[in-house]
């Protein structure tokens, strides 16, 4: 579901001038930082660790049909029923038809990145479905009629001291105390209740093991379980690219997600759910459905970003971002901030809507640096710079000048030429050794000072001692 | 033995600041080289790499393969030029065997000008001076694709009386970015912002760092929020010519 209301700048522009924004974004993303160096330091041979989990990923996105084939047939066998949706209209379709043949009036939803992606919450509005986010932050998330900032903290663009003022305006018996506890405990309240009466549980699913045909869950709040279990029907909604082979390899990647999102050793919850409630189980959904989606991620292997598919939403790409510590994530617009959705906004919603999400990188590395399954995203993001240069999507300032740079560059007789007259030139724009105001690199001087080059290029004055 | 090296000057450094230039042939010759400037480079093309425009980037390339591919060693002042030939030039000719053949062997030959004093050469600078508190910052292809990180710091480390502040997040870009800081100018702004504030907060004299363009970047923001801290290429110290202009300096 992309949200592109304005331009990429504009957006950046007014996350800039928010101060409110960069409170918040330093704390959680700065404290993720400093507590996944102190979780990798400790970790006996993380780089190890690391080319484990690519060729872990690796492997399984090379026999994608192989496994997908493998996970269905034992899925059934622990009687959950399987379906395929190769667009997110047919993926929502297909939940609300489940929906709507349970009866359903109310679903209590575990966060799900890839509801969103599918636009899930949408289509069940549209279909009269009550809804009730039952993650701590998809709940404020709901409450504030917002869309999620960041794929593991989904508010982290609020303070706390914004949330409280929500929940004091939107729950029915709020929290008197200012306290994390109090505010925690008037969410509780609020949604227990909510919680415990939906028909339906609805979840994604963090990975699918193929070999038993279970999903797997992670969270820190325990909402998935009580979001789950309950409810006569669970719906699972996961992107094909989530497929490991069997419970080890599912464990190793878990080792790798909780330590690259939060430095924590594991989370508080990682429950695996192995079908339906089955004779002689105390509790649990009578139907468990998985719909498993495609969205583009067969294309995607098919066209130079396969590395992408190894993705485990972690998030540690984004928190370690010079950028995306700027602008947060609603900037970037689409479903997926940071680098990990610069590269894939462009897959679901179009190149030409989200072509900036690219150019918005300073290829310094860092997020390759720390990505636990070793995606090259500065590479991902040059191949889409590639192509929307191919495709003639960049501004034709930018190919123009490019151009005419680039044809005086490859006459290196012209180029000494033009550069002594272009270095000579500047003198004249500062009395100092600073330039305050250069014409045609006004984003530069708008903001620092540009040095006055020397009266003469470096290879005119060799040539010049050369002679001597 | 007289090891020959060609000199890569880079574009920016033959544009905006040539005594780094300058420093490099003094360190080379210092440690034994003979430098050789060749006649045929101009810039290696990263501008166009980075932007997408794939044509005018295999064009320099060639261009810069033809003029550096005669001599044994090719060095370069820069990390981010020295990784755009080690690291990308072969990836320009995947389906063009014969250049990507000649783009292995240069970029085999071509190094960053500290990696190539420190690990090539096993030379140290000897009665250099510097009185004063130094700070560094790692720009990101030198550290991220070359693996430049100790090396100048062994180097200055040989320069008489330098004194090191560390700097906080010494490893985290500067949001020059190359054209990224014309093109998204606020963003980059609010990113070498907060690395301004780092370098002051360290109360160091000297700002060093192995890229013209992030120590442009850097010293334009340090010298717009009127800091006093004075910015060098690191070679400029290490050859001995920390005495001279400093970034924005007029000679």
């Amino acid at each position: 579901m992309s949200g592109f209301t304005a331009s990429f700048k504009d957006r950046a522009d007014a996350a800039l001038a928010d101060p409110i924004l960069k409170v918040a974004v330093e704390r959680t993303a700065g404290t993720a930082q400093a507590k996944r160096a102190v979780a990798v330091e400790a970790f006996p041979d993380f780089e190890a660790a690391r080319d484990r989990a690519a060729a872990i990923k690796d492997h399984v996105i090379a026999h994608l049909g192989a496994y997908l084939e493998e996970f269905e047939a034992n899925a059934i066998a622990a009687g959950a029923r399987v379906h395929w949706a190769s667009t997110t209209d047919e993926a929502c379709r297909i939940v609300i038809d489940i929906c709507k043949a349970a009866g359903a009036k109310s679903v209590a939803r575990s966060k799900s990145m890839l509801g969103e992606e599918i636009g899930l919450p949408h289509a069940l509005a549209e279909a009269g479905i009550g809804r009730v986010e039952t993650d701590l932050a998809e709940h404020i998330i709901q409450l504030a009629d917002e869309r999620p900032s960041h794929i593991i903290w989904p508010a982290m663009h609020k303070t706390r001291e914004q949330v409280s003022a929500l929940f004091k305006a939107k729950h029915r018996s709020p929290h008197q105390e200012e306290t994390i506890a109090a505010m925690a405990e008037s969410a509780r309240r609020e949604l227990r209740t909510q919680m415990l009466g939906a028909d339906v549980g609805i979840s994604g699913a963090n990975f699918l093991i193929a070999d038993t045909g279970a999903i797997c869950t992670v969270t820190n709040e325990g909402n998935a379980e009580l979001s789950l279990v309950p409810p006569r029907v669970h719906i699972v909604t996961a992107g094909i690219e989530k497929i490991v082979p069997s419970m080890p390899h599912a464990i190793h990647m878990l080792r790798m997600l909780a330590r690259s999102a939060t430095g924590a050793a594991l989370t508080q919850y990682t429950t695996f759910y192995t079908g339906p409630k089955r004779v002689g189980d105390r509790d649990g959904p009578e139907a468990m459905h998985i719909v498993l989606v495609d969205n583009g991620r067969t294309k995607m292997r098919e066209e130079g970003l396969a590395e992408m598919l190894r993705c485990i939403r972690c998030g540690a790409c984004m928190n370690h971002c010079v950028v995306f510590r700027q602008i947060g994530g609603h900037a970037y617009g689409g479903t997926y901030p940071g680098p990990m959705g610069a590269v894939l906004t462009p897959v679901f919603d179009g190149l030409k809507e989200s072509r900036e999400l690219a150019s918005a990188c300073t290829l310094n590395g860092k997020c390759q640096e720390v990505c636990p399954v070793r995606i090259p995203l500065p590479t991902l993001l040059k191949g889409w710079r590639e192509k929307s240069w191919r495709e003639g999507l960049e501004p034709r300032s930018m190919r123009w000048g490019l151009g005419v740079w680039a044809w005086v560059a490859r006459r290196p007789a012209l180029y000494r030429f033009g550069t002594g007259v272009a270095v000579r030139a500047m003198q004249m724009l500062g009395k100092t050794g600073w330039i305050n105001r250069l014409p045609l690199a006004g984003g530069w001087t708008q903001y620092r000072d540009m040095p006055k080059p020397a009266p003469q290029t470096f290879m005119n004055q060799y040539k010049k001692e050369r002679r001597r | 033995m007289t090891r020959k090296v060609a000199l890569f000057v880079t574009c920016l450094v033959d544009l905006m600041r040539p005594r780094i230039g300058f420093a490099a042939i003094r360190a080379l010759e210092a440690a034994g080289c003979e430098v050789v400037v060749p006649e045929g480079q101009t810039c290696c093309g990263q501008p166009a790499l980075n932007s997408g425009d794939r044509d005018h980037a295999v064009a320099l390339a060639k261009q810069t393969i033809a003029a550096l591919e005669p001599y044994e060693a090719v060095v370069v002042p820069s990390g981010s030029c020295a990784g755009t030939i080690r690291c990308h030039y072969s990836e320009l000719f995947e389906h063009d065997a014969a250049w990507r053949a000649r783009a292995q062997a240069v970029a085999g030959n071509t190094f960053e000008i500290m990696a190539y004093l420190d690990e090539v050469c096993g030379w140290k600078p000897e009665g250099v001076t510097v009185d004063a508190r130094a700070t560094y910052h790692d720009s990101c292809s030198g550290l991220r694709e070359l693996g430049i990180k100790a090396q100048p710091r062994r180097l200055l480390k040989s320069v008489e009386g330098l004194r090191f502040a560390p700097l906080a997040g010494e490893e985290t870009c500067c949001g020059f970015g190359g054209t990224f800081c014309v093109k998204y100018p606020a963003i980059s702004n609010a990113i070498v912002g907060e690395k301004a504030d780092a370098i002051d907060a360290t109360g160091a004299d000297l700002l060093l760092a192995g890229d013209l363009g992030c120590l442009m970047n850097m010293a334009g923001k340090l010298n717009r929020k009127g800091s006093k801290v004075r910015a060098f290429h690191a070679i400029e110290l290490i050859a001995g010519m920390g005495d001279g202009p400093a970034i924005g300096e007029e000679a």
